[in-house]
Parts: structure tokens; sequence; C-alpha cells
């Protein structure tokens, strides 16, 4: 009977002692907060914490990122598990050179395109489209969307604008 | 990056109407702004504010190679010259012979888009040859 009582008291402070250990869930949620904010990379990253389940959401740079965020909230006391909702940002793609047109194709596009515009003079030099002569102000968007489309390396617009 | 900044309107522009494939790019005192705009109109919206910051265009520091993307459903483009007929040349080239021509407003069928200045086009009275990809619109 002794031994019941004391074996029964020891498992009540047990679990006393084990349950007011355990974090409460919003310590959990600040220490991995703090955690993660304090890291380059995974401050656009938030965290839910309820029963033992660590949510984590927002935008993560790349998957290394996504993998130590998880890391970093798994290891926090109190975390059973962790739901990764982490999404990896979109890469810009890298800016890719500029291409310029060589003067021969260039040149011949460029008679292509001012065709239908006697009033207007094109030289091309080293990518550089050169207009002179005059041109009236409707007109002169279209052609000059046409010269931009040739991938020419500039366009002089020396024309006048009637 | 001054002119990065002088053209922003027209990048952040860009980027609010959903030019795909944008590139904006600086190099030897020249902007290069190219992508692909989802209609004429986006392209038109485009010209228009540049030619508010750089009225007729005679600074000479951007390059805005702005395509308008056509689905690859689209069959059937439109002759929209301002008035004459359009000329249908053997090959890619105003030094190619003519081989026919389209009316203005007359809708013709596009076979296939070989640059974007020249498409593969065939008229009505099944004359096929290369049209100048400017005066042609998608339907």
């Amino acid at each position: 009977m002794k031994l019941t009582k004391l074996l029964m008291t020891i498992a009540i402070v047990t679990t006393v002692s084990f349950v007011s250990c355990k974090p409460k869930d919003a310590d959990v949620q600040a220490a991995i907060e703090t955690k993660l904010k304090a890291k380059p990379d995974m401050g656009a990253v938030s965290v839910d914490f309820k029963d033992g389940v660590a949510t984590l959401s927002g935008v993560c740079k790349d998957d290394v990122c996504k993998a130590d965020c998880e890391k970093i909230a798994a290891e926090e006391k109190g975390v059973k598990s962790v739901m990764n909702n982490l999404t990896i940002a979109s890469v810009a793609p890298a800016a890719a050179p500029v291409t310029i047109t060589a003067d021969d194709p260039l040149a011949k596009s460029v008679v292509d395109a001012t065709k239908d515009y006697p009033t207007v003079n094109a030289a091309v030099n080293n990518g550089v489209i050169t207009l002179t002569g005059e041109i009236k102000k409707a007109s002169l968007p279209k052609l000059m969307m046409a010269l931009n489309g040739l991938k020419p390396k500039k366009v002089e617009n020396k024309l006048t604008i009637k | 990056m001054e002119l990065t900044e002088k053209y922003k309107q027209i990048s952040d522009a860009a980027n609010a109407a959903g030019i795909s494939d944008l590139q904006v790019r600086e190099q030897d005192g020249v902007l290069y702004i190219d992508g692909t705009a989802p209609s004429g109109a986006v392209k038109d919206q485009l010209w228009n504010t540049y030619d508010t910051i750089d009225p007729n265009f005679t600074s000479g520091d951007l390059i805005l190679n702005i395509s308008v993307s056509t689905g690859a459903d689209v069959t059937k483009v439109k002759v929209t010259t301002d008035s004459s007929n359009l000329n249908i040349r053997q090959g890619p080239g105003t030094d190619q012979p003519i081989v026919g021509q389209a009316a203005h407003d007359e809708i013709i069928t596009l076979i296939s888009k070989t640059n974007n200045q020249w498409w593969l086009v065939r008229t009505e009275n099944n004359e096929e040859g290369y049209a100048y990809a400017q005066y042609l619109s998608p339907q």
C-alpha cells in the first residue's frame, strides 16, 4: 500500500514536472522565429506552432534555405514535427548579354523597314542606325518600333518631325 | 543606372502589364528593354510612355524591342497597312520579287513566322509568300 502510494506520488510528480517543463506554444513559436530572423535569407519565413507541429510558410531563396529552416524548427524543444510549406522564390533569369545585329543583315532589314517612308534616309554604321530627312509625327512611332525590333546598337533620330 | 531610372516608368509598366521574358539592361550608354507583350495594345502603351519621357525618341539612349505574342493557334492575320495593298514576296526581304498582293483589311492565312520582320502567308487567291509582319495583325 505504502509502495503503491509512493509510486503514485512519483508518477504525479514526474508528470507535473514534465508538464511544467514543456514549453508553451507561443514560446516555442517565438523561439523558432527569433532563430530564423537571425539568419540571412530567412527573414521572409513565418512560423505557426500548435500541438507540437511547427508550420513554416513564406518564401525561401532556394532548397538549401528551405531545408535549413526546417532543421532549425525541428531542433526546437517541444517540436514533434514540422510542416514545411515554404516556397522557393522564382529566380529571375540571368541578364542575357545584349545582342546587336551585325551591319550587313541590319542594313538589309533597315532597307525593308524604311521602304514605305520615302522621305526618310537611314544609314547603318557599327550597329548604329542614323535617321535623317523628315517624317510625319503620326508615322514616327511605327518606324521606330520597326527599327528597335531589328536589334541595333542604337538609333540616332535626326529626323525633322512634321 | 541613370538610364534605368529615366525609363523606370516603362519597365514598371512592362512588369505590370505582364510582358514575358522581360530584360532590362544598360550597356555603353544605351538601355535595352526586350520582351514579349500579350497584346498590341500593351506594346502601344509602352511606346506612348517612351514618347512622353523622350519626345520624338531623339535621345538615342533606349532600344525598346517589344514583340507581340501570337498564340500557337493563330492562323489568320489581317492586313493593317495605312491604305495600300501589301506586297507578298518570294523570300523574306524587299529585294525579293513580288509574287502577289493582299488588299488593305483583307484577312489572310498565316503559315509561319519566319522571323520578327517577315511572316510566310497565303492569300485567298492561294498566293503564297512573305509579307512584312508590321502590317499584319493576328486575328
